[in-house]
């Protein structure tokens, strides 16, 4: 109950703050102190995106498409490395050190090598997004597992239990916690990957709708963009969120 | 009919020598406390018991069966209670029961009667750590149970409970040897633990480990509230301690 209150009142807190924060910048543009062709009002923004409201749920469905196919390949890859980094540690030594290189790679800079050779159709955004997302997770699985408790692995093979059912009752639970932190990570960047890759390249979504209005110096409809891919990063954490508290009940029940 | 013996049992780790040439034997609804200090190879013992570890000489038998270093026959129960906490107690008593391939509904079906004997009624949907101390180490002790049925290995399996909680659960305890007929080999470091407890306590000694000395501790069971009060039991933990201060000096 105490709990619940003190939620809702945090939730209070934040959203005051964003108000307060729009009701400055509502001010700064009705003052005159900046130009409305270069920074758009709020209202404006509003008024941009319900104008806009069909052609942008037409490119965020593209869009949310991409990021949905790259995570589900990166968090399967990603989860699949893991795993095998887990079982053989030769793997492990080999590929870590690499893996680690493929993220000090800047995105923005093999997007456009991605669209030369894959063309400007939906796979060069998937591997994209892949290369941007199975990293989190193969890490944070990674840890799971090897945080695993030794003197309860060593209690499961005094039962007997092969290395199989060790994975299937205390390695694979035990990383549930870190996965669903990684996917967290993993899906707002997968968003935020697809955008990126439609910049360099591409027919329909956010990104191509971003540049095309960004070209007509349509600030209004930027903002309203932006807002939009924000918006919809949050709705897939809260997705995550959601499926984490599916799939780990013991983590919703309350201490005696 | 469950008897547990060693016989002989040496180990060394990395040139040196653990434990040299421990033998002993737990008879069906026996209480047996090893104890000593720390560092006295009580825990090496109990990983080649339950064969986690292959010792370098000597056997272990379970009713007259060889199980040295094949683990899968004996359990045991450490202070952390190690129950697992994303699993229903009901499923971790159950998990014994599980890794040897039965179907989930059959383990289930199979532990419930013991929630009673345990008293753990109505915390079979519980998790973990909706539980007390005491009662989640009575819920180790259940999957113990399922696991090896009448042979325990209990490593200082009370030492992280206070005090009032301690003596409430050794009575538990004597009392649930009783009547699941349950035989218990029993780490300690605690004396007044091992003579309340024990119909015979194990002294491991020295470096490497050994047993030098066997105590047997006559009181008749179930023992009297004030055992821990009176003369004899003085006299028991006098003798204990002499041995301890002895080995200690040498």
């Amino acid at each position: 109950m105490k709990k619940k209150l003190r939620s809702i009142t945090s939730t209070i807190n934040a959203l005051s703050a964003i108000v307060l924060v729009l009701i400055i910048w509502q001010a700064i543009c009705m003052s005159g102190l900046v130009p409305g062709y270069m920074l758009p009002s709020p209202f404006q923004v509003m008024q941009a995106f319900l104008s806009e409201f069909p052609l942008l749920m037409e490119n965020a469905k593209v869009t949310l498409a991409e990021a949905f196919i790259g995570l589900l390949c990166g968090v399967t890859i990603g989860f699949l490395m893991a795993v095998l980094m887990d079982r053989f540690e030769k793997l492990y030594k080999a590929f870590y050190p690499l893996i680690v290189l493929t993220q000090t790679i800047p995105t923005v800079a093999i997007a456009p090598l991605l669209v030369l050779w894959f063309g400007y159709e939906m796979l060069p955004k998937v591997i994209l997004i892949v290369i941007a997302t199975f990293f989190p997770i193969t890490v944070g699985v990674l840890e799971g597992f090897r945080s695993a408790d030794e003197d309860a692995v060593n209690l499961l093979r005094a039962m007997g239990a092969s290395r199989m059912q060790i994975f299937r009752y205390i390695k694979f639970p035990g990383a549930m916690g870190s996965f669903f932190a990684s996917l967290r990570i993993s899906a707002s960047y997968s968003v935020v990957g697809a955008v990126i890759s439609e910049w360099l390249g591409g027919f329909s979504g956010l990104g191509v709708y971003m540049t095309r209005v960004k070209k007509a110096f349509s600030f209004d409809k930027m903002f309203a963009v932006i807002f939009l891919i924000s918006f919809l990063s949050l709705v897939l954490m809260k997705l995550v969120d959601l499926a984490q508290r599916k799939c780990m009940p013991w983590e919703n029940q309350k201490d005696i | 009919m469950s008897e547990l013996q060693v016989i002989g049992v040496s180990k060394s780790y990395a040139g040196r020598k653990i434990i040299d040439n421990v033998s002993l034997t737990l008879h069906e609804g026996e209480l047996i406390c090893l104890l000593g200090v720390s560092g006295s190879g009580k825990t090496t013992l109990f990983n080649v018991i339950s064969g986690l570890v292959a010792p370098d000489n000597g056997e272990v038998l379970l009713d007259g069966e060889v199980i040295t270093s094949r683990p899968g026959h004996i359990s045991y129960m450490l202070q952390k209670d190690l129950l697992l906490p994303y699993r229903t107690i009901e499923d971790n008593v159950a998990l014994p029961l599980l890794i040897r391939g039965m179907p989930k509904a059959d383990a289930r079906r199979q532990v419930s009667p013991y929630f009673q004997e345990f008293g753990l009624d109505g915390t079979q949907k519980k998790y973990p750590r909706q539980l007390s101390g005491g009662m989640r180490q009575r819920a180790a002790l259940m999957r113990t149970y399922m696991f090896s049925g009448n042979v325990a290995l209990l490593d200082e399996p009370f030492s992280a409970l206070d005090t009032i909680t301690k003596s409430e659960i050794h009575t538990w305890y004597l009392n649930i040897m009783e009547r699941i007929h349950l035989s218990t080999l029993f780490i300690t470091h605690d004396i007044d633990e091992a003579i309340l407890l024990s119909d015979r306590i194990c002294l491991l000694t020295g470096k490497p480990g050994r047993i030098t000395e066997e105590i047997c501790i006559t009181e008749p069971k179930p023992r009297r509230k004030d055992f821990n009060l009176s003369d004899e039991f003085l006299k028991y933990k006098r003798k204990i301690l002499a041995i301890i201060e002895a080995d200690r000096c040498t």
